[in-house]
């Protein structure tokens, strides 16, 4: 019972806020006069959100794959990255700048290339939402296999543990916490790199829907994809901090 | 005479710094018994935790020969224990785990050192915490276990670089008696306990641990005077109080500040 109390007075304010906007919004559509292709009302984008005239389910499907496969693209090759730097001083020296080039890159201006290379498909977003997400989970999990005391590493030397050794039992679990934080931030990246992978080249996605809105004056349909667009990244944003709490329990705040 | 275990040489280490060479360590030479407690005091910067890693291999002297239980050191030994200013328990890793980890870096079978691992934690105090979180522990507790974990190997010698400095005065001195009921000053004779060498600031904790105490001057360190504390052992809290306790505590500080008898300031 004090939990749900708890709980609600977290989130009652959250709530009633979003309440108070969402009729602001309608009145503002229903009494202001703005036209509906400006501004929609909240009740015509609930009807866009399961009106049949898109067939949301197949849009929905592309960007979820693109997302996810966005999202264990940069994690995979980040953390590869990553335990290199960490591994040996000459890999570091070596990719460190040329990172951080790829890095000030905008990397939305090289959606029209990959468009030129690898054409229309799930691969090409897929691959803008990894280059847009990466970069942070690099960084963090070579700054989390450095965090090592120095006495601890001592300790290693004293049993002549071998190398590997202290990165498996010292080195990564102490960065897990650190590469966790940083699939958060990779977690939104993906969304953004998909829809703008759609939006320069694709013929399905929820990104190609909210473009084909723009001939269309579908305003209320726009409204209703970014909806969707939003639930994908809450849900895997959930996904990873559901992750933390399983892998690194001991990284958070005493409870 | 026991027979010696330590031997250091005319040890000296001199590193660069950007602003040039700095002469930490000079002419250090000492001889430590096997089953002798020793402790090192001096002032901060005088290169007292510099030399027990020397000791231990983990930094190499720039003069002079260390040798350990005959062999000359050139790299990190092991059949050592270590234990820091700081815990430095592994968070992730409940506190038996944290203790079996020393078998698990030098490739021992963990598992065949849980009993003796369990023992050590019952011993220090920490029966029922194996399978807590660090996070869970305080920071004596956890000083505690980091002794256990530095003594699962069984290993001869114990270094331990200010290992209660971290600690407030009343748990301090609690873990001074604890530490000697654990090194079986009371059922143990001296060739059979462990060889320990103690950095410590305190006076009185080096007093009250040590058969001797040998007093480092500034940098660059030397061994300004070698003193045998000749306090009956099982050592007790009364002896804090008496005279020769106090006597030599006045001796170590004089040693130190570098004063003779009777000067004042």
């Amino acid at each position: 019972m004090t939990k749900l109390n708890a709980l609600s007075r977290q989130y009652a304010p959250t709530i009633v806020l979003f309440l108070v906007l969402l009729a602001a919004w309608q009145a503002a559509a229903s009494f202001s006069g703005i036209r509906e292709y400006l501004l929609p009302s909240p009740i015509s984008v609930w009807n866009a959100l399961w009106a049949g005239e898109i067939s949301w389910s197949q849009h929905l499907w592309v960007t979820t794959w693109e997302i996810i496969g966005a999202f264990l693209m940069a994690a995979g090759v980040g953390v590869a990255l990553g335990v290199a730097i960490a591994w040996s001083p000459l890999l570091a020296n070596a990719l460190v700048p040329f990172l951080v080039f790829v890095n000030t890159l905008p990397k939305v201006a090289v959606a029209p290339l990959f468009l030129i290379w690898m054409g229309y498909g799930i691969f090409p977003n897929m691959l803008m939402g990894a280059l847009i997400g990466f970069f942070p989970v690099v960084i963090n999990t070579a700054v989390g296999l450095s965090q090592v005391e120095a006495d601890m590493l001592d300790l290693g030397r004293v049993f002549n543990a071998p190398k590997w050794k202290i990165f498996v039992k010292i080195r990564i679990p102490n960065a897990l916490p650190y590469i966790l934080s940083a699939l958060k931030i990779t977690a939104t990246a993906a969304v953004v790199g998909a829809i703008v992978g759609e939006f320069v080249a694709s013929q399905r996605g929820l990104g190609y829907v909210i473009v084909t809105t723009q001939s269309s004056m579908n305003t209320s349909v726009a409204f209703a994809a970014l909806i969707w667009i939003s639930i994908v990244g809450l849900v895997l944003y959930g996904a990873v901090v559901l992750l933390a709490h399983l892998w690194a329990p001991w990284a958070e705040g005493v409870d | 005479m026991t027979r010696t275990l330590i031997d250091l040489d005319r040890v000296g280490m001199t590193y660069q710094a950007a602003s040039g060479p700095v002469e930490a360590l000079a002419g250090i030479s000492l001889d430590v018994g096997a089953g002798e407690f020793v402790s090192l005091v001096g002032p901060s910067g005088c290169g007292k935790s510099t030399l027990l890693r020397i000791i231990a291999g983990l930094r190499p002297a720039t003069q002079g020969t260390v040798t350990v239980a005959g062999r000359k050191v050139d790299r990190p030994i092991d059949d050592i224990g270590m234990v820091f200013q700081q815990p430095i328990l592994l968070k992730w890793r409940s506190i038996l785990d944290n203790v079996l980890l020393p078998a698990e870096l030098a490739g021992k079978d963990a598992g065949r050192l849980k009993s003796r691992a369990h023992t050590l934690l019952d011993m220090a105090g920490l029966a029922g915490f194996g399978d807590r979180l660090p996070r869970e522990l305080s920071g004596g507790m956890q000083q505690r276990a980091s002794l256990c974990r530095a003594l699962l190997l069984d290993p001869p010698l114990l270094l331990m670089d200010e290992p209660f400095g971290a600690l407030d005065a009343m748990t301090r001195d609690d873990m001074a008696l604890e530490l000697l009921r654990i090194w079986g000053e009371r059922d143990l004779g001296q060739e059979a306990r462990k060889t320990v060498l103690f950095v410590t600031h305190s006076i009185a904790e080096a007093v009250f641990l040590s058969d001797r105490v040998v007093v480092m001057s500034p940098r660059p360190g030397r061994v300004a005077a070698d003193l045998r504390i000749d306090l009956p052992r099982p050592r007790t809290v009364e002896m804090r109080a008496s005279e020769a306790f106090g006597r030599l505590s006045l001796d170590i500080f004089r040693s130190l500040t570098g004063r003779s008898a009777g000067t004042t300031t």
